[in-house]
């Protein structure tokens, strides 16, 4: 019956099962290496190295993250718990090896964190994969509720509300590491990260990982090609604990404290805000989420006392208009580029990012005015934004932010609409020629 | 291969199987053997019963009493994926593929299990010739090289039909159970699904469901006919034409 295939002619990129070059399969880990290699170079500030490191640890919890929504299509509300579960099992066994005792470097802890992740997968997802959809949820969010309030029981573990403290540098040392300065638990991370991400990346190019995306599209007929979904579920939640259990083990390294907090519902829906606004339908969406959420959480929580709000409105507005996350927005552009009509296209999205920042403006003063009249009315009314000194109880600001608000949203809806006009032009132009 | 009663070694047999959904009774006895190597068609009127007697079999619905025999063992009860691994397939009357896949994906998808690679979560797909080859090979039995890397939900309907066939075959199943394959096709457009299903069940069992009387007369080696829940006749085309009692309750006069 194989006739029929040899008379038809193969398309253009069909797969020939010519394995790809070297370069091709290698290149983009090698950039990322020498990347991750040469960052604390260019942001050598304490700061940047800081905020790196928990960026690091935010990537490889976002991406276990997106095998479960991302490539297997389940919804969890739980899976700091493994994040956390990871984390505290690290710092137990570094505090049960401190004072150079035990054997191992501090290189390999994040394993014990694995490890943790690992067998809780193992153990919450024998129960939780049961069931899809809904009632999966539902479950993981039980568990979350269930495991964080267990946590402030068995005080003795968890260390109550305080949590645990470790000392990283108590750990038996190796190759004259104290992990003492903070750049050498960035490429202690670094070195993790690239790890979990070339791991997770492998795994998705498995037989496994193409049912995970099979069962995310239609669970029902992947039980008649002959696999068992709940099976498929089950290892994907594992897998997941697994790495999630890694970025633990490497928080807990980084802060050098652990407290239950960390595997809360408030820490499992950050996961889900990083993987979501990064896009949870390409490999690299999750990545993208991680550094920008951490990194506007670091710069909003200086700069605002309510950036949860901000953070809301974000999530809200992405979801809505760029359902598929910022790699969903990136991608879109590439059949522009392959057309060549990316810069025609350009000057109309900066044409309708100007009015969006001027409402954003006005949105963010009547934010912040309205706060200072209630929570912080205490402080006095006076306030600066943008450098103006100003009262929140005076018209004119709040004149000036409702222009702004309305002006620009006014605006920028109409500049949207004629993006979206000039990018439909650009591909229907590019196909004609 | 014209009866039943004359030999041949039965693929499938079903014995008196019956599924109620509370006090409704739709299937109410049916004894049925499928002979390996024919092409059998189901036909009745709608609300028959035909595609509950698909999900029994295919193991979607358990029955409520009765057996169901698959080469002589006994899978009654069984899951779906049971059932597949057994080497039975089946495809859907509503179009039921992956739709974000690429068709590659899709087809690929549903070879792994019976090529043996399971829940493989170490080896690299692209490097397993086997699974590309099988791919290739049922990629180029149902037409789709073409289309390989478009997202199978943006194939035209008639393509949705063919890889919803190509996904029954790449598991590689002896005997396959198809749920009106040319539904909702154009004439042109159904004549082509006729000769691949002559094709792909060459050397397979088929049993299908079909509402088009021309293409069960064309296709068929045996017809049986379900009417409300209850198998009233099952023979050869040139009798089923002839039987009063089909006639009676189904065929009416067109065909006779």
């Amino acid at each position: 019956m194989s006739d029929t295939s040899d008379t038809v002619v193969r398309p253009a990129g069909f797969p020939s099962g010519a394995a790809p070059g070297p370069l091709r399969r290698y290149g983009p880990w090698i950039v990322l290496a020498l990347l991750l290699l040469v960052l604390p170079r260019v942001f050598s500030s304490g700061l940047s190295i800081s905020t790196m490191c928990v960026m690091g640890t935010m990537i490889i919890f976002a991406l276990s993250y997106n095998m479960l929504l991302g490539q297997s299509g389940l919804l969890s509300f739980g899976h700091a718990v493994f994040f956390g579960l990871g984390g505290f099992l690290t710092a137990q066994m570094m505090n049960m090896m401190a004072g150079g005792e035990g054997p191992l470097p501090l290189m390999v802890y994040p394993l014990v964190g694995g490890l943790a992740g690992l067998v809780f997968g193992v153990i919450f997802g024998a129960v939780a994969t049961r069931r899809a959809g809904t009632a999966f949820a539902m479950i993981t969010l039980g568990i979350g509720e269930l495991v964080t309030s267990s946590a402030l029981i068995l005080r003795g573990f968890f260390g109550g509300e305080t949590g645990i403290t470790v000392d990283r540098t108590e750990i038996h040392q190796v190759f004259g590491l104290s992990f003492g300065p903070q750049v050498q638990v960035y490429y202690l991370i670094a070195g993790w990260c690239l790890v979990s991400v070339i791991a997770m990346y492998a795994i998705t190019r498995t037989p496994f990982g193409r049912i995970c995306n099979a069962v995310r599209d239609n669970p029902q007929r992947v039980n008649f090609v002959g696999y068992n979904t709940t099976v498929v579920r089950f290892i994907a939640f594992s897998l997941a604990g697994l790495f999630a259990g890694i970025a633990g083990g490497l928080a807990s390294i980084n802060f050098e404290i652990m407290n239950s907090a960390q595997m809360g519902a408030a820490e499992s829906g950050s996961v889900i805000l990083m993987a979501y606004i990064g896009g949870v339908g390409n490999f690299a969406g999750p990545i993208i989420g991680a550094i920008v959420v951490t990194y506007l959480h670091l710069m909003l929580s200086d700069l605002s006392d309510v950036w949860e709000l901000y953070f809301g409105l974000l999530f809200i507005s992405m979801v809505m208009y760029a359902p598929n996350g910022i790699a969903g927005v990136i991608m879109m552009q590439r059949p522009l580029i392959r057309r060549g009509q990316l810069l025609r296209v350009a000057p109309y999205y900066v044409l309708a990012l100007i009015p969006g920042l001027v409402a954003l403006a006005g949105l963010s003063m009547i934010i912040e005015m309205t706060h200072q009249l209630s929570i912080s009315a205490s402080e006095g009314l006076g306030m600066t934004m943008m450098g103006i000194a100003f009262n929140a109880d005076a018209l004119l600001p709040w004149l000036t932010a409702v222009v702004l608000l309305g002006g620009g949203g006014w605006l920028g809806v109409r500049a949207a609409r004629l993006a979206r006009e000039a990018y439909g032009a650009a591909m229907v132009r590019g196909r004609v020629q | 291969m014209s009866n039943a009663d004359q030999g041949g070694t039965a693929a499938l047999e079903l014995e008196g199987l019956e599924k109620s959904f509370g006090p409704t009774r739709i299937i109410r006895g049916v004894d049925l053997t499928i002979v390996r190597g024919e092409r059998h068609a189901v036909i009745g009127p709608n609300g028959a019963g035909k595609s509950t007697l698909f999900h029994l079999i295919s193991g979607h619905y358990r029955p409520t009493s009765g057996r169901i025999r698959l080469d002589g063992r006994d899978i009654t009860g069984l899951s779906p994926e049971q059932i597949n691994r057994r080497g039975l397939a089946r495809s859907f009357q509503i179009t039921n593929i992956f739709p974000q896949l690429s068709v590659w994906e899709n087809v690929r998808c549903a070879t792994l299990w019976a090529m043996g690679y399971r829940y493989n979560f170490w080896r690299d797909i692209d490097g397993l010739d086997d699974v590309r080859l099988r791919t290739e090979e049922i990629l180029g039995q149902i037409n789709l090289i073409e289309r390989w890397d478009m997202p199978a939900g943006m194939l035209a309907y008639a393509e949705q039909r063919a890889l919803e066939i190509g996904l029954a075959l790449a598991s590689d199943a002896d005997i396959l159970l198809l749920d009106e394959p040319m539904a909702g096709m154009s004439h042109a457009e159904s004549q082509h699904m006729v000769e691949l299903i002559r094709k792909v069940s060459e050397n397979r069992t088929l049993l299908m469901i079909e509402h088009d009387m021309g293409v069960v007369f064309n296709l068929a080696d045996r017809i049986s006919v379900l009417v409300y829940g209850e198998i009233i006749a099952s023979d050869t085309p040139e009798r089923i034409k002839a039987n009063a009692d089909v006639q009676r309750a189904y065929l009416g006069t067109e065909v006779a």
